[in-house]
């Protein structure tokens, strides 16, 4: 495999996308042939399932396809077994921005609770994940008696697999033998009804994913926190800092890269959360608790599944999501983050 | 917040461990005594929430049906393995698992191969379409697995990989890869270049030098994109319920839901199928743990 052509030291990238003599090219393909080797089969695999799929997808957005009007001809039996086709006088059609219009004016599902679920839904989950993940890693960042112990019960959550934990919690919040309505008997409480107001039924979601999603951002600070140079805290202790001063001096700019990614995936991935508010609430009550994705997904594909309106929530949900990384990263750039 | 203004200390993850040991009691290895338990008592309890629900559902799973279903609150009462012996003898149970770890598995190791060398490209070499595909990585990350299913289910459909357990692999690694990817390219980036120049001196090519010098070195962040990938594999629904129709084929995660029936849930069997799928995932955990911290460095999130 190795040939000719080795030359690890990052070289800069031809400026042209297109070059413009074939030398050019040829040049560009010697020096970097093995990196495109190196990459290739993931681009083919993502091109063809993530790609295609979105473009044709923003494509159907803009169409009435859905199970029922998918076929271009209707074929019946006659009685001889010779089979007769006409044309689908239905057929799916263009329609333009049809299904914008629809989903936006609240005409099919109820696109604005949703997004405002949703929202209610993200923020706290990133709070808590991310606050309570700093907190945790801070502490398990000393030297201390069982130090690893906490750290392997600690993480544990994150080895059990969501619709597992998704099923734990509901039996947990089970309205008539759940542990949690039994604490709440013992220590005197009337026992709630989790499921019968969307707020106490978006609370059992966001308990779930809470202690579904701090393993990841515990783990993920506490690593950030061993690229901080020890010296950085012994100097600042020669000078007399508080531990406060310590902590918000050092940890936190020193956590500044891990927070940036952590936060933007973690928003990302909470956003379209699918199983936990599928599994846990239900929606319930009535599609109350419901949040984007679980949302779409029940307009779209319970009953006669519609394929055009489930691709107009998604183009919808990933311009939003597109929208905020832009923000985002212009935020972050603005403080002088170069990323 | 008390605690972490309270009692600041050295990071100690970032003194060697044998140095740590040695290290004459200063100001921070003393803590008070109230400081002590405040900061070991919050712990605790975090712990507990931490693996309470586990805790709760594996006791459950050892009650029979009616003390399940029951408001008192009892932690063991008439222990039996019955529901155990339900979920393995009755049902498909061995077969789905066989199924699960066949997806897992293979999901694990392309998984593996694909974000390793991925990641070395991206982290080493500043070819044309790098930054793009650093983009492309995250965008996949926006976009709803419930909205990809349909035009997926046409491609597997063209491919005649339905109802067949490479489709599943293919699925799982779109959704594990491009994370994976990222991680181990911020993992590499924080392995000195020197080294891969002197490995190039000594006549190790791109490849050479990648298999023989960064991989090796790079243990703790393949370990974590093994327990990632198999994760991954080992509770995906969506896609198991869109493309396996058999019942001899579906996955675990899947096929525990076939059982149950939906408007009467089956407490006891669904606890103790649980526990049984849990087990796997809580081995791979339990190798990959140690490697857990350092292989999602800081780094690996550095684009």
């Amino acid at each position: 495999m190795t040939t000719v052509t080795a030359d690890p030291v990052p070289a800069p990238a031809p400026a042209g996308r297109r070059p413009k003599q074939p030398s050019r090219l040829r040049r560009s393909w010697d020096k970097h042939w093995y990196a495109w080797a190196m990459v290739i089969p993931v681009v083919v695999v993502l091109a063809v399932l993530i790609f295609y799929p979105l473009v044709r997808g923003i494509y159907l957005s803009f169409t009435n396809l859905t199970e029922a009007n998918q076929t271009a001809e209707i074929c019946t039996k006659s009685i001889t077994g010779s089979e007769v086709c006409k044309a689908n006088p239905n057929r799916w059609e263009f329609v333009g921005l049809d299904n914008y219009v629809r989903v936006l004016s609240g005409e099919v599902g109820e696109f604005w609770q949703w997004t405002a679920v949703t929202l209610i839904w993200t923020v706290a989950c990133v709070v808590f994940h991310y606050g309570l993940g700093l907190g945790l890693a801070v502490m398990l960042n000393r030297p201390m008696w069982g130090r690893t112990l906490y750290r392997i019960l600690l993480v544990l959550p994150w080895a059990v697999p969501a619709f597992v934990s998704a099923f734990a919690w509901k039996f947990i919040f089970n309205e008539r033998f759940g542990l949690a309505n039994s604490l709440l008997t013992a220590v005197g409480i009337d026992p709630v009804d989790w499921f019968g107001d969307w707020r106490t039924s978006l609370l059992t979601a966001i308990i779930t994913n809470i202690w579904l999603g701090v393993p990841f951002m515990m783990v993920a600070l506490l690593g950030g926190m061993q690229t901080i140079p020890a010296e950085l805290y012994e100097a600042a202790e020669i000078d007399g800092a508080t531990p406060w001063q310590r902590f918000k001096n050092i940890t936190l700019p020193g956590l500044r890269p891990v927070s940036m990614t952590v936060i933007l995936l973690g928003t990302i991935w909470t956003f379209n959360m699918f199983p936990i508010i599928f599994l846990v609430t239900e929606g319930q009550p009535a599609g109350e608790s419901e949040i984007l994705v679980t949302g779409a997904y029940r307009a779209a594909f319970e009953g006669i599944r519609n394929y055009s309106l489930s691709s107009t929530y998604g183009v919808l949900i990933l311009s939003i999501l597109l929208v905020f990384s832009v923000f985002y990263r212009r935020m972050l750039r603005k403080q002088g983050e170069v990323w | 917040m008390t605690q972490i203004a309270g009692t600041g200390t050295l990071p100690a993850a970032a003194v060697p461990r044998g140095a740590r040991h040695s290290r004459p009691r200063d100001s921070r290895s003393s803590r008070s005594p109230a400081k002590s338990i405040l900061l070991h008592g919050t712990l605790i309890i975090a712990s507990l929430i931490a693996i309470g629900p586990i805790v709760w559902v594996l006791l459950s799973s050892l009650k029979p049906g009616y003390a399940i279903q029951s408001s008192d609150l009892t932690l063991i009462k008439d222990p039996t393995l019955a529901n155990y012996r339900y979920v393995l003898g009755e049902t498909s149970f061995l077969r789905w698992f066989g199924n699960s770890v066949v997806v897992a598995a293979f999901t694990m190791a392309v998984g593996i191969f694909f974000s390793a060398t991925t990641g070395y490209a991206l982290s080493r070499f500043n070819f044309p379409g790098r930054r793009p595909l650093m983009m492309v990585f995250l965008v996949t990350q926006m976009f709803p697995v419930a909205i990809l299913i349909v035009p997926i289910y046409t491609i597997m459909a063209n491919l005649g990989l339905i109802n067949a357990l490479p489709s599943l692999i293919i699925a799982n690694l779109t959704i594990a890869v491009p994370f994976c990817a990222w991680m181990l390219k911020g993992y590499f980036d924080s392995i000195p270049t020197s080294l891969d120049e002197a490995a190039s001196i000594d006549g190790c090519g791109p490849f050479g030098t990648f298999w023989r010098v960064v991989l090796p070195l790079a243990r703790p962040a393949i370990a974590v994109t093994a327990f990632y990938s198999f994760l991954t594999a080992w509770g995906e629904v969506a896609y198991a319920s869109a493309f396996i129709q058999e019942d001899r084929k579906f996955t675990l995660a899947y096929g525990l839901q076939q059982f149950v029936p939906q408007f009467n849930p089956q407490w006891e069997y669904l606890t103790a199928a649980a526990v049984l799928v849990t087990i796997p995932a809580g081995i791979v955990f339990f190798f990959a743990q140690r490697h857990l911290v350092s292989g999602l460095t800081a780094g690996g999130t550095k684009g």
